[in-house]
């Protein structure tokens, strides 16, 4: 069975301007939102309801031809780069809400529904949808349940998982699954957990039963500055130990300041070496007890300025800069990696020595800005990709920081997933045991390893990826990088 | 980004190109506010993806045919720009890449003859009050007249307002606060010589003289946006020189030819006249940032009560970032209600000749601007941009069934308040 004959099954489904194979329609899917990675697929198409959308995979199926769901294309680990001469399913056209229920409080929602539109469609009601990652106006539904996507504000509410009930999804074999329900407490195992944070292995999502919340009724929210990165990091750990559970707290570095300060006027204080933002959330007489504890807390931890959000515009401008840090580090550097690890809170303040240490002894600029509630750093480690070597110098030094991370007792990813980019860890992080039975898994659910082909777990063609350099997958000419 | 395009090649354009592709980290935030890609949902149709579309033609990746049909959906709103963290200079990038790649592109015989009429008429208002007078008798023709052509009969107004003679110079009014010029404007000239009417009187209502000087021509921005590299250039000299040195700022009152003119640097970039070009562009505002900074001398009141919706025209508030300054003026008047309207940052698919180049996707977003007009129940819309004005027009008169809307520019409320008048 060719090429040819599987073009033409899909040509039934779809109209031409919905069947993507021309050069210039096809580039713009070749990477996300980390661009040192791109491959080429054989085609993309855009369907338009599930059916379609089941019968694809059918198709890919039958014919043995690999694919990947793409949703906003924001993945910052190279986990919607497209499979070399596979297929992409572009959901961004399935943007329904199905149902929205506020008595019971869910949202049952297609894949391709951006993640603020759930909370925009709720706001009438004063719900909201909680797992709020910085590239929320952007990215999907049924990308944030591909990589269990979190946000400043998981701290206190958990990532997707803990916000998504059932979905409903086609199988890499074409069949259609229920996993979960509306209820919370539902039986037997837990089906919906295992398809989140899949990275897409286990098939396409087609449906998502989201849970939502009633909104806060106060925030309170306070940005302190420092004149080191540690004293910040220590603050962190100091305000869990003191026993408050903030909605938020994040770091940012004087690099990302400058860079949100360029590009939307954030205000931060000049001289700071870091800037702590804190958020307490809840009913106002909660929200009232905590403050005095929290300034307690924070003026001990040696902050030289504290300022609280004079009005909720101004809370906003706050989370405003802190959102657009990473793409506002593009005026900083013609290029950077997005690092995505996790220490324990309390080695945070140690992390971050580290990393200074490394930065300094590599000679690469790296800013910090991270979910410093739950240890998740973010370090943008900047280069120039036209300098030769310039991007395997820069791997390098991220390599590095993933090592500290897994040394510190830590992760090699808090959010942002494996992807392409991770694969190169997740040998060091797990034992061959473990990976092994991750990939029992994994075949006994899609034996052809159709869904997402060489994203996550190392496959059959890329055997468990130890090194740094140029990747293995590359090496193979499988991927390729400008 | 990284990229490997060879930046020489591309001449002066090449520079500027290169940088703005450099600075895309591709992270889409750009996405949700661009409205092609609202109304295609495909990356194609995407700044991110048109940026790196440009990128694989200017490196030789793509053949230029087969990235133009998704570059010239772009409408040139530059909301992307907005939206962007990074700072990336898309409006720079598009406007240069039109430039370099025109004379490569192959055009059908209906679209180089349909571009040419364009270029040759719109921007001179003798040749395009003809055009549209006959354009007019034509109507009954339509069902004849091939696709496009016929779509353009339909934006003709059903009749002209009479031609206005503009005069040289235009006195203040009581006690001289300062002395500007002004650009007139080809098509505005045509379709609403009213407003350039009422610029004046406001303007003289608040102690400002203003010269029209008389060899001036049209602004350029039609011809740059369409990748009319040389025309822009000679209209943008032109302009240089007609304009005097002695006032204290250079007015436009259309937001595309505002825009148009913040980019003669760009368009003159390697000509001897770019540098008097950068000193150009930087006298050049747009009336309302004027007259919000110089202060209304006496506040105006309307006769009555009216609600009315302000239109962020996207070569003011994405292009020329002035969003703060019309709706200051409009609040200061009395009488006058002032409401935002429901996605407000969305172009309205005015946007030059979009509508005449890219009628379906121009249309599905008039027909949205129309809705979210008309959901705040507006008893007028206040806009700064004569495109804008037409399309909104056509479109409200769909959707606001029974009700006219008028759409106004803020010049006219403005001189309408300082008269009494109501709307
Ligand atoms: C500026 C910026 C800031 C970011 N901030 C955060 C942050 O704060 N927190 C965070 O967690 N992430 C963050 N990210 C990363 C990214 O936005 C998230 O991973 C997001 O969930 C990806 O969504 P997407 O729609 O873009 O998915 P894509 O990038 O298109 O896809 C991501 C993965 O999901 C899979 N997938 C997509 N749709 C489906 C489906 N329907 N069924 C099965 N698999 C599917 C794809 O195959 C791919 O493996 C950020 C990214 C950027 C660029
Ligand atoms: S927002 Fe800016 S940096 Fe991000 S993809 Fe769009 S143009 Fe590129
Ligand atoms: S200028 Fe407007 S239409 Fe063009 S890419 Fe930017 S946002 Fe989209």
């Amino acid at each position: 069975m060719s090429a040819e004959q599987f073009f033409a099954e899909l040509r039934r489904i779809y109209p031409a301007d919905r069947l993507l194979t021309g050069r210039a329609q096809l580039a713009p899917y070749e990477s996300d939102g980390l661009t040192s990675f791109r491959a080429r697929p054989s085609g993309v198409v855009l369907p338009e309801t599930q059916q379609e959308v089941i019968d694809t995979v059918k198709i890919c199926h039958k014919y043995e031809v690999p694919f990947l769901a793409r949703g906003s294309g924001t993945s910052l680990s190279g986990g919607s780069v497209p499979i070399e001469d596979g297929l992409v399913i572009a959901l961004n056209r399935l943007k329904r809400i199905i149902r929205y229920d506020a008595e019971q409080r869910v949202a049952v929602v297609e894949p391709g529904v951006i993640n603020t539109a759930v909370s925009e469609r709720a706001a009438v009601d004063r719900l909201y949808y909680a797992p709020d990652p910085s590239s929320g106006p952007v990215c999907t539904i049924g990308g944030n349940v591909a990589f269990n996507s979190g946000g400043a504000h998981c701290l206190k509410y958990g990532m997707t998982s803990n916000h998504v009930l059932g979905m409903k999804v086609v199988l890499p074999d074409g069949t259609v699954e229920q996993l979960g329900s509306d209820s919370l407490e539902g039986s037997g195992p837990d089906l919906t957990g295992m398809f989140i944070g899949s990275e897409g292995l286990f098939g396409v999502a087609l449906e998502i039963t989201l849970r939502l919340l009633p909104k806060p009724e106060k925030y309170y929210t306070l940005q302190a500055a420092y004149d080191s990165l540690e004293k910040a990091g220590t603050a962190v750990a100091m305000v869990v130990a003191s026993g408050l559970l903030p909605g938020a707290m994040e770091i940012m570095d004087r690099l990302s300041m400058d860079a949100a300060d360029a590009a939307i006027g954030a205000g931060y204080p000049k001289d700071a070496k870091a800037v702590l933002i804190v958020e307490l959330e809840g009913t106002s007489d909660e929200v009232e007890a905590e403050k005095p504890r929290l300034h307690k807390v924070i003026e001990e931890s040696g902050a030289y300025i504290i300022e609280a959000a004079r009005d909720d515009e101004h809370r906003l401008k706050i989370w405003k800069g802190r959102k657009s840090a990473f793409s506002a580090v593009g005026r900083l550097s013609p290029d950077f990696i997005v690092q995505d690890g996790v220490v324990p809170r309390t080695k945070l303040g140690h992390a971050l020595k580290e990393i200074d240490k490394l930065s300094e002894q590599y000679g690469i600029r790296v800013a910090n800005v991270f979910h410093a509630g739950d240890g998740n750093l973010h370090p943008l480690v900047m280069f120039d990709g036209r300098q030769p070597g310039g991007l395997e110098h820069a791997e390098e030094l991220a390599g590095e920081i993933i090592r500290l991370c897994i040394r510190l007792g830590g992760s090699i990813t808090g959010e942002h997933g494996v992807g392409l980019e991770k694969r190169a860890y997740i040998g060091e992080m797990y034992g061959e045991d473990d990976i092994e039975f991750m990939q029992q898994l994994r075949r006994s659910v899609d034996p052809l390893e159709l869904a997402n082909r060489g994203k996550k777990l190392p496959s059959a063609e890329a055997p468990a990826l130890t090194s740094v350099g140029a990747h293995p997958l590359e090496k193979q000419g499988i991927i390729s990088r400008e | 980004m990284q990229h490997d395009i060879p930046t020489q090649s591309f001449g002066p354009l090449g520079e500027p190109m290169a940088d703005a592709i450099q600075k895309c980290v591709h992270c889409g935030f750009c996405l949700p506010v661009c409205p092609t890609y609202q109304v295609h949902g495909e990356e194609m149709d995407s700044p991110r993806g048109r940026i790196f579309l440009m990128k694989e033609v200017l490196e030789g990746n793509v053949e230029l045919d087969e990235a133009t049909p998704y570059i010239d959906k772009c409408l040139g709103c530059v909301g992307c720009i907005t939206a962007c963290p990074s700072g990336v200079g898309y409006g720079e990038l598009i406007t240069a890449f039109r430039a370099t790649s025109e004379e490569k592109r192959e055009r059908s015989v209906v679209d180089k003859t349909l571009r040419k009429f364009i270029l040759e008429t719109l921007p001179y208002p003798g040749r395009f009050r003809l055009a549209a007078t006959a354009g007019r008798l034509a109507k009954p023709l339509k069902g004849v007249m091939p696709g496009r052509l016929g779509d353009m009969l339909d934006l003709l107004p059903k009749s002209l307002p009479p031609a206005q003679k503009l005069p040289e110079v235009f006195p203040a009014e009581g006690e001289r606060r300062a002395r500007v010029a002004l650009l007139a404007g080809c098509a505005q000239q045509v379709l609403a010589p009213d407003i350039n009417m009422a610029t004046l009187r406001v303007l003289a209502k608040n102690g400002v003289e203003v010269v029209i000087p008389k060899s001036q021509s049209c602004c350029g921005a039609l011809a740059a946006h369409t990748g009319a590299a040389s025309q822009a250039k000679q209209f943008a000299k032109q302009n240089i020189k007609a304009f005097p040195p002695n006032v204290d700022a250079i007015l436009t009152n259309a937001a595309g030819c505002g825009s148009g003119m913040h980019e003669y640097a760009l368009w003159l970039r390697g000509e001897p006249e770019e540098s008097a070009a950068a000193e150009f562009v930087k006298r050049v505002c747009d009336v309302s940032v004027f007259l919000e900074k110089l202060g209304l001398r006496e506040t105006p009141s309307l006769s009555a009560p009216t609600k009315v919706a302000y239109h962020d025209a996207c070569h003011l508030a994405h292009a020329q970032k002035v969003r703060s300054q019309p709706r200051a003026l409009l609040r200061t008047i009395g009488n006058l209600d002032l409401v935002e309207i429901p996605s407000g940052d969305i172009c309205c698919g005015s946007a030059g000749t979009y509508n005449i180049e890219q009628p379906e996707t121009a249309g599905q977003l008039g027909h949205q601007k129309a809705q979210n007009i008309a959901s705040v129940e507006p008893d007028a819309v206040a806009t700064g941009n004569i495109g804008c004005m037409t399309q909104i027009e056509t479109h409200l008169r769909e959707v606001a069934f029974g009700k006219p809307i008028p759409v106004l520019h803020t010049m006219q409320i403005l001189d309408r308040a300082y008269r009494g008048e109501a709307l």
